[in-house]
């Protein structure tokens, strides 16, 4: 339809009507985006959710040398493993084997960047989720397990895909995770208390 | 009034009382006479027609069977699981309405499947119907969403963690993953308000989405006109009227065939519903008559049998950043098919051998994959995905090339018909 059907061409000034159009949908579209923003940003972690994630402790007296204990810290399960000097003892041995050996791409806080990925190498403390995606590792302790193979060092099994960990949590070549298990933010209040969530450089904003 | 009136030679009938009265202030009539009296589809149409009004169906018996499930059900983590369990015992009725629903979804999938194959077969993702398949492949993905999201709401063992991997699946994308994923759980983990926020989804944003998807769909549709197994369009032999001379009245003509169909779908729905509902673990499966547990995983994690190609896809490729990706470009590549065939005829009645080798090859890759998925990620059955995962993408991939070098038959002028 052309404007001279409404309006006699030379009344119209047509840059002028452009302009305050543009202006006009670029202020609206504006407000849209800042109307947007409460809607999107409720769908972020709530108060209680947030307060829900602060630290746990976690008694490790009773936790003997070989054995795992499970603790859930901002609804991640945490596996926390007494590793014995045998199994410290295997952890170089394979190397070769990892995907990540140093744990250069995988996600950890500083402290524990270091060859047994440990504050204290005899503690292993990792987030219990899969690197792939997400489900349960399962812990397969014992060397040379039938199901695993005679090579198998001992370590972790993801039944989802098959992501095969060591008892560093870190991945090994074939698996479908390529980066090794998560460590959370942690400290040790005394020897046998642990602190999940809270370490020096964080207050109670962990990583992750 | 309209041409339909004009098409058809019947003088307008002069119109008294309350018909007239109400035509006067809602076109019904004229509505009827342009649109399924005045609509002419090719008098050629066969079995694999039936599937766009059976996919009209059975989005019909979702909403009216999720309503009244939705009467009962108690969306939160405490909840959901325990309302699901009393709709099934307690409620009268309450097993057949969650029934229905459940079984709804897979025969969802198969109807659309069917719906696909069809277009694949026929060539009717080609020009003029582009934007035709492209809504269709908005819906499969909307689909998809809704299928998802809803198999998270009964809250059982596989609901949780399904929804662990699918919403992780997004923890993929590089630099915006980690943020995103924690975004679209609203918390650290699978939880509450997760389960919450899936349920407003599925209820009423999905739901609404498809409806208006589906209306696009049958209005670009209406457009272009469908297509046939002929692969021809029927708007070049047009008779005096204007009409195609290979076209019939959509009523009542396809009305009573899409009846006929309807008939013998409900058929095998209600054979499914009372004998069959969990089909051996395929519509319902095992892990999730057990309630979510954020500590165990299920020994062996796989999706409702609709998503286990992909999903074959997925666990195919040793990294989860390729593997996702894969997966996405799986279904992605439907999207480009109406650029990539260079065929000079769209139905494979006159298609060469070449094409239909491919298309031959592409759904045995799906159903296999299919079956892939649902087995454990052992060594044999991952050689066998990635082998099919690569013929799935040859017949995409290979398409501009096959369909330029085969030998097609020459088209016939009138659509082939025999009765
Ligand atoms: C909620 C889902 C859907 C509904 C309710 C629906 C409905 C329909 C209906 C009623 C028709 C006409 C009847 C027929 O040709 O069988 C049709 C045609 C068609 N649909 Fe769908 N559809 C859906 C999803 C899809 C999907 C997922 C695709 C593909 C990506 C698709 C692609 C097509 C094409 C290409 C046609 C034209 C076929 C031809 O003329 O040969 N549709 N649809
Ligand atoms: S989630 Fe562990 S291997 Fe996929």
């Amino acid at each position: 339809m052309s404007d001279n059907l409404y309006n006699s061409a030379e009344e119209v000034d047509n840059d002028r009507r452009k302009f305050l159009t543009t202006a006009t949908a670029a202020t609206g579209a504006v407000g849209v985006v800042f109307t947007l923003t409460p809607f999107i940003a409720s769908w972020k972690p709530s108060e209680r959710a947030r307060a829900m994630g602060a630290p746990v402790e976690i008694d490790l007296s009773k936790l003997e040398p070989g054995q795992m204990m499970t603790a859930t810290w901002r609804k991640q399960p945490i596996y926390i493993v007494r590793r014995t000097p045998e199994l410290l003892a295997g952890l170089a041995k394979h190397d070769a084997e990892l995907k990540d050996p140093k744990s250069e791409k995988s996600d950890q806080p500083d402290y524990t960047r270091n060859a047994m990925r440990a504050i204290k190498p005899e503690v292993l403390v990792l987030i219990g989720t899969c690197t792939h995606l997400g489900c349960l590792p399962k812990q397969h302790f014992e060397p040379g397990e039938a199901q695993l193979g005679a090579d198998w060092p001992g370590g972790f099994f993801c039944p989802c895909h098959g992501s095969r960990f060591d008892l560093a949590g870190r991945v090994f070549n074939g698996s479908p995770a390529s980066v090794n298990l998560g460590i959370p933010p942690h400290s040790f209040a005394s020897d046998t208390k642990l602190i999940i969530g809270l370490d020096a450089a964080s207050t109670t904003q962990g990583v992750v | 009034m309209t041409m339909a009136n004009e098409n058809k030679d019947n003088p307008t009938i002069e119109k008294k009382g309350f018909n007239a009265w109400l035509n006067k202030r809602l076109p019904i009539d004229e509505f009827v006479n342009s649109q399924l009296i005045g609509y002419f589809a090719p008098k050629n149409f066969n079995f694999w027609y039936f599937f766009g009004a059976l996919a009209l169906l059975v989005f019909v018996i979702q909403i009216l069977s999720g309503i009244f499930l939705t009467m009962n059900y108690k969306p939160g983590e405490l909840t959901a699981f325990d309302s699901v369990e009393y709709i099934m015992r307690e409620i009268e009725w309450g097993w057949l309405i969650r029934y229905m629903h459940s079984t709804g979804a897979s025969f969802f999938f198969i109807v659309i499947y069917m719906h696909m194959f069809r277009a694949l077969m026929y060539g009717s993702y080609r020009g003029p119907r582009e934007l035709l398949w492209i809504i269709g492949m908005l819906l499969y993905l909307g689909l998809m969403a809704e299928a998802f999201m809803g198999y998270v709401l009964p809250w059982g063992n596989m609901s949780y963690w399904g929804a662990q991997v699918i919403v992780n699946l997004f923890g993929t994308i590089p630099v915006i993953g980690g943020g995103l994923v924690e975004w679209i759980r609203g918390d650290y983990g699978i939880a509450d308000a997760t389960l919450n926020r899936f349920f407003a989804l599925h209820v009423i944003a999905v739901p609404f989405a498809l409806a208006f998807l589906i209306l696009l769909h049958i209005v670009a549709l209406r457009q272009t006109g469908s297509n046939n197994p002929d692969g021809i369009e029927i708007k070049a032999n047009l008779n005096n009227r204007g009409n195609p001379l290979d076209g019939i009245p959509f009523h009542p003509y396809y009305t009573v065939k899409d009846l006929f169909g309807v008939g013998i779908f409900l058929l095998f729905f209600c054979g499914v519903i009372f004998f069959v509902p969990t089909f051996g673990g395929l519509f319902l499966e095992k892990p999730n008559f057990e309630p979510a547990n954020p500590l165990s995983t299920p020994e062996h994690i796989a999706p409702v049998w609709y998503f286990t190609p992909f999903y074959a896809m997925l666990r195919a490729v040793p990294d989860q950043q390729m593997g996702a990706l894969l997966m996405t470009l799986a279904i992605v590549a439907f999207f480009f098919l109406p650029w990539l065939d260079r065929s000079p005829v769209k139905s494979m009645r006159y298609k060469g051998w070449i094409s239909r080798t491919f298309l031959g090859f592409f759904v045995v890759s799906f159903i296999a994959l299919g079956y892939f998925g649902m087995m454990p990620a052992d060594g044999l059955y991952v050689i066998l995905a990635r082998i099919f995962t690569t013929l799935y993408f040859a017949y995409f991939i290979l398409m501009p090339w096959y369909t330029r070098v085969e030998k097609t038959k020459p088209l016939p002028e009138r659509v082939s018909y025999d009765a």
